[in-house]
């Protein structure tokens, strides 16, 4: 097994232990801790992948924005007051269609013929910048009006009522 | 992998277990070292030595949402910089006048919010 090869294990562990963190833990703030692992590690594959740029986005947003929106959004409201609901009457209903997903999955898996894929290769941020500053000059300048209209909107709805 | 790539990485991975190794071990030696006996007062959380007041998850106010969704909003300018610094140097101006746009329409919301009293921390 070489080097590249135990880190993609170690990542893949990694990641899916987060995951089993986010739907197993009782405290929604654990939840929000597992997954910020899970997509670190996420970010972790994309470096072995050669996809720097999205590693990159991976930590900054996902990692950082997401998550911290979520644990905003656990911190606005009572969650963790409200009582704990692990079960409602459709478990039986639920339980049929993981089921069938999982059959889903696992036949498919079998019948696709796998293809190994070429050995990626990076794209370089040269390229990238190139692209984006000069190619898609427009939208990348209405990204920003985007983000701005975003804060704005936020800062209507959040501001406090005037009394 | 290449040798460069995988050096770069190699240093990252190395930082990261170091810290998460520092991290670890501090757990597990305040683990074997601290006395562990549990009581019901210990459980309290810690509220500089006064009982502590209400429950033991505070609300906070929606206006502290605007703090969120303005890191996030920089969050992804700081995405759109990195390319950039890299590369603005060989695109000559244009590129580095597109990227002052961009952070002007930013610092725009910024001041808006400043304006808006969104900012005061109350």
């Amino acid at each position: 097994m070489t080097g590249a090869q135990f880190l993609f294990y170690a990542l893949g562990l990694a990641t899916v232990m987060g995951g089993l963190g986010v739907v197993l833990s009782r405290n929604v703030v654990h939840s929000a801790l597992a997954l910020l692992l899970s997509l670190i590690a996420v970010a972790g594959i994309y470096v072995l992948l050669y996809a720097e740029f999205l590693a990159l986005v991976q930590v900054l947003i996902y990692g950082g924005a997401i998550v911290i929106l979520l644990l905003f959004v656990l911190m606005l409201t009572r969650s963790g007051e409200s009582p704990l609901v692990l079960d409602n009457p459709q478990k039986p209903v639920a339980l049929v269609v993981s089921l069938l997903f999982m059959a889903i999955a696992i036949v498919s898996f079998f019948l696709t013929r796998w293809k190994l894929a070429q050995a990626p290769r990076g794209v370089d941020f040269s390229v990238l910048g190139g692209s984006l500053f000069q190619d898609w000059v427009l939208p990348f300048e209405v990204a920003s009006l985007v983000l701005l209209v975003a804060l704005m909107g936020a800062i209507i709805i959040a501001r406090e009522s005037p009394q | 992998m290449p040798g460069e790539y995988a050096i770069n990485y190699t240093a990252v991975l190395v930082a990261a277990g170091l810290g998460g190794g520092l991290v670890a071990f501090l757990f597990i030696i305040s683990y074997l070292l601290a006395p562990h006996h549990y009581s019901e007062e210990k459980a309290i959380s810690y509220e500089c030595g006064m009982l502590p007041m209400g429950r033991f998850w505070s609300q906070i106010h929606v206006r502290y949402y605007i703090f969120a969704i303005l890191f996030m909003i920089f969050d992804v300018e700081t995405v759109f910089l990195y390319p950039w610094a890299v590369t603005f140097v060989s695109l000559g101006p244009a590129a580095f006048f597109e990227m002052v746009i961009f952070i002007l329409v930013l610092l725009f919301g910024l001041a808006y919010a400043w304006k808006k009293g969104a900012l005061a921390w109350r």
